[in-house]
């Protein structure tokens, strides 16, 4: 892994060659009050005074609508139309944080589950990112307690710290990160001594240890501490939608008569009628049976199932949900309880 | 102890109310608080930053049970609760509706005219950011209004956030969640989230007490608190205070338009 | 700004009332009175079942204008049909209008059962000045948002 150090001043100059040479960079942009990554096409868009974006990142590999194919009834026969998959844009995504980043972990397990989702796969190979490493952290931060940290570089391809006014550490990663780097080649010196990046970077202290939410989560699924966590929980989809590692989904049609398409849309487990049968029964009938498979799913049926952690403490959730429903305090709760 | 607390923990000791509905300090701002016992209760507050509408709970079963309960809200949710009441979706002899002035003396009201007399009397001042930008809406033509919306509005992800805190919105299965026929396409894009909001606005016709939580929820902060807003001063203007019956289910011979000619 | 297009000839879908529009479209053709062919017809019992979204529905489906026509005010067939349907339309116009969504598209009129000329007249006037606007392309580009994605043929 190359240690490399590129000016501040010259950062921009960098994206900009990036932006000329890939069809697609989606970066963190200020809208109003809040910020969120869009498409940019000039480098000055970019925000970089933000701690994060509303939104994770994950519609650049799982959009929040895309068709799965599109149908014409002709007689008796019905042709199918696939989607043009060759058409998927190289794109980079520039100032995701490492929170981002490693939210694709799971996306990509459970999109290659049982099922390899071509759709999915074939998006997200086209993608790069450069990851910059949080200098500061807010109060719905929890990185460092599900295993990841401030400066990980866990599924970046390029990792940029900004070391003080006109150093940026850059780390160069994988394959794909070199190709960008080159891009710009002058403007990066090798890093003189091995650079000290701890110092830098955001001080998280972490609230819990996975193997203590995974240990007494085993204990406590008839436990009331789940009506008691999610009482004022609205049931909005919120939490789902901007989370990095969410997948669930709903297919729809849109039909039109003899001709249509069949779409996928995000959808929530918060939602009430999520496990509605049409029977008219429902598995998960209050709202403190759908919290409780959110924890689980993402703290131990996930681990279980596909060994991997369904949350990258990102705050998302929490900064996002109209009642405050703080993920990290709610965890927090659960790892220090002795419940029975 | 506060006077909200001590008010909280009588009740809850008495046995008059099962459960105080109410507000505590979270994050970073104040969030609901439910109440079960009096060590609950030392965490409730009320102040100008209390603005979740807790009237959201009163028609959700599970949260309410079969007991009577209390709510200590803000000015919005006492209007909520007579609008509840005028649909009959509140039970006002399990309801223990009181709010707290800036002193934090505790307010209880009785009786549905005491909240109507509050309501009448204590209106908040408009919000001056809101009042600006619908003056801005205003000087726009009407190509650049629709520019505006679709742009806003293509950014939403359907979270139904804005249902979810919508008091009013308590359908058990919402318009859009039903595909025959479907009237609202499921899927977040641009005109189908036109349509949704359209949608959501027209139902809340008549209906809406103005408190700008359907905004507050959203978590891409969109400007959905000003089609409300725009509806509510419509309907005031053109149809007058509540009479019988909401705006769209009921009318008067002398409704007068221009346009239908 | 539309484009004045001399081929352009407007679709226009009139959602009216059976007792009295319906009527008097019948009687506007029994009258052998000539009016432009534009208009397709979608008959309700009462322009009370005319729901909002409807509108919506009939723009986002290629409709350049829309006719909404019932009976008189007084005269509903069901007694109190048209005046929540006036009430509704009173609301809803405005929440248009906010939204940026052309109204001078949509033209609402009273037709009872007798006036055959009136609605000749109401579906030529409309006729005109849809084509002179042109088509509603903004609403059809925007009801085109899947269309965004590539679709092979194989």
């Amino acid at each position: 892994m190359e240690e490399l150090i590129i000016k501040s001043s010259d950062i921009k100059t960098w994206l900009d060659q990036i932006i000329e040479h890939t069809p697609r960079v989606i970066a963190p942009v200020k809208q109003g009050e809040k910020v969120e990554f869009k498409s940019i096409k000039q480098s000055d868009d970019v925000d970089y005074e933000s701690q994060t974006t509303v939104s994770s990142v994950k519609a650049a590999a799982f959009p929040r609508t895309e068709t799965l194919f599109a149908y014409e009834k002709e007689g008796l026969n019905t042709k199918l139309y696939d989607v043009a998959k060759d058409n998927f844009v190289e794109t980079v995504i520039w100032r995701a944080r490492p929170c981002d980043v490693i939210g694709f972990k799971p996306l990509t397990s459970i999109f290659n589950w049982d099922y390899k989702d071509e759709l999915y796969n074939r998006r997200f190979e086209k993608i790069a990112i450069v990851t910059f490493a949080c200098n500061t952290a807010d109060k719905c931060c929890f990185c460092t307690s599900v295993g990841g940290g401030p400066g990980n570089t866990e599924g970046s391809d390029v990792m940029l710290t900004v070391l003080d006014k006109e150093n940026v550490l850059v780390e160069v990663l994988t394959e794909k990160g070199q190709k960008l780097v080159d891009l710009a080649k002058d403007l990066f010196e090798k890093a003189e001594q091995s650079i000290d990046k701890e110092a830098v970077l955001a001080k998280i202290p972490a609230k819990f240890t996975k193997e203590q939410i995974y240990k007494n989560l085993a204990k406590v699924f008839d436990n009331p501490v789940w009506k008691a966590q999610s009482e004022r929980c609205l049931g909005c989809g919120a939490c789902a939608f901007v989370c990095p590692t969410c997948a669930c989904f709903d297919i729809q049609e849109d039909a039109h008569g003899n001709h249509g398409r069949r779409v996928r849309c995000w959808d929530s487990c918060g939602f009430s009628l999520f496990t509605q049968h049409t029977s008219g029964h429902n598995p998960r009938p209050t709202q403190a049976t759908r919290w409780r498979q959110r924890i689980m799913h993402k703290f131990s049926y996930m681990p279980d199932r596909l060994n991997i952690y369904g949350c990258t403490g990102c705050g998302r959730c929490s900064r996002a949900c109209p009642v405050d429903m703080n993920i990290a305090e709610h965890l927090t709760s659960i790892a220090e309880s002795s419940h029975e | 102890m506060t006077k909200i607390t001590e008010k909280a923990t009588s009740l809850l000791s008495e046995g008059t109310v099962k459960m105080i509905i109410g507000y505590e300090m979270g994050t970073e701002r104040p969030r609901p608080l439910f109440c079960h016992t009096a060590e609950e209760c030392e965490k409730l507050i009320m102040n100008a930053e209390c603005k979740n509408n807790l009237a959201v709970y009163l028609t959700k079963k599970e949260i309410i049970g079969e007991e009577k309960i209390a709510v200590i809200g803000n000015y919005y949710v006492v209007k909520t609760v007579i609008q509840l009441q005028r649909e009959n979706q509140i039970n006002l002899d399990n309801l223990m509706v009181m709010t707290a002035d800036e002193n934090g003396e505790v307010i209880t009201f009785t009786t549905i005219d005491e909240m109507k007399e509050y309501t009448d009397t204590h209106e908040p001042a408009p919000d001056p950011k809101m009042v600006a930008a619908l003056e801005k809406i205003d000087k726009m033509s009407r190509e650049e209004r629709w520019e505006y919306w679709k742009s806003e509005l293509s950014k939403c992800i359907r979270c139904y956030a804005c249902r979810a805190a919508c008091p009013l919105c308590y359908c058990n299965r919402c318009v859009t969640e039903v595909n025959c026929p479907q009237w609202i396409e499921p899927w977040a894009a641009p005109l189908s989230n036109m349509e949704w909001q359209i949608n959501r606005v027209m139902h809340m016709s008549g209906r809406c007490v103005g408190c700008g939580e359907c905004a507050a929820a959203c978590p891409l902060d969109l400007p959905i608190g000003l089609l409300c807003k725009k509806m509510g001063m419509d309907i005031k203007s053109t149809f007058g205070e509540w009479k019988d019956g909401n705006v769209l289910s009921t009318y008067n011979i002398g409704d007068k338009e221009n346009f239908i000619k | 700004m539309e484009e004045n297009n001399n081929n352009f000839e407007p679709r226009i879908i009139a959602f009216v009332c059976n007792w009295c529009t319906y009527a008097g479209a019948d009687l506007t053709g029994t009258s052998r009175i000539k009016y432009a062919s534009n208009v397709e017809i979608v008959r309700f019992p009462c322009t009370g079942r005319i729901d909002f979204m409807l509108l919506l529905k009939a723009f986002a489906g290629g409709s350049d204008g829309i006719i909404i026509s019932g009976c008189h005010p007084s005269d509903c067939h069901y007694t109190s049909g048209n005046f929540h349907a006036r009430r509704r339309w009173m609301v809803f116009r405005d929440m248009l209008d906010f939204m940026g969504i052309d109204i001078e598209r949509i033209r609402w009129s009273w037709v009872s059962a007798a006036e055959g000329a009136k609605w000749a007249d109401v579906v030529n006037d409309t006729v005109d000045k849809i084509r002179k606007m042109g088509p509603y392309t903004e609403y059809k580009k925007a009801a085109m948002f899947l269309e965004e994605e590539k679709i092979c043929h194989d």
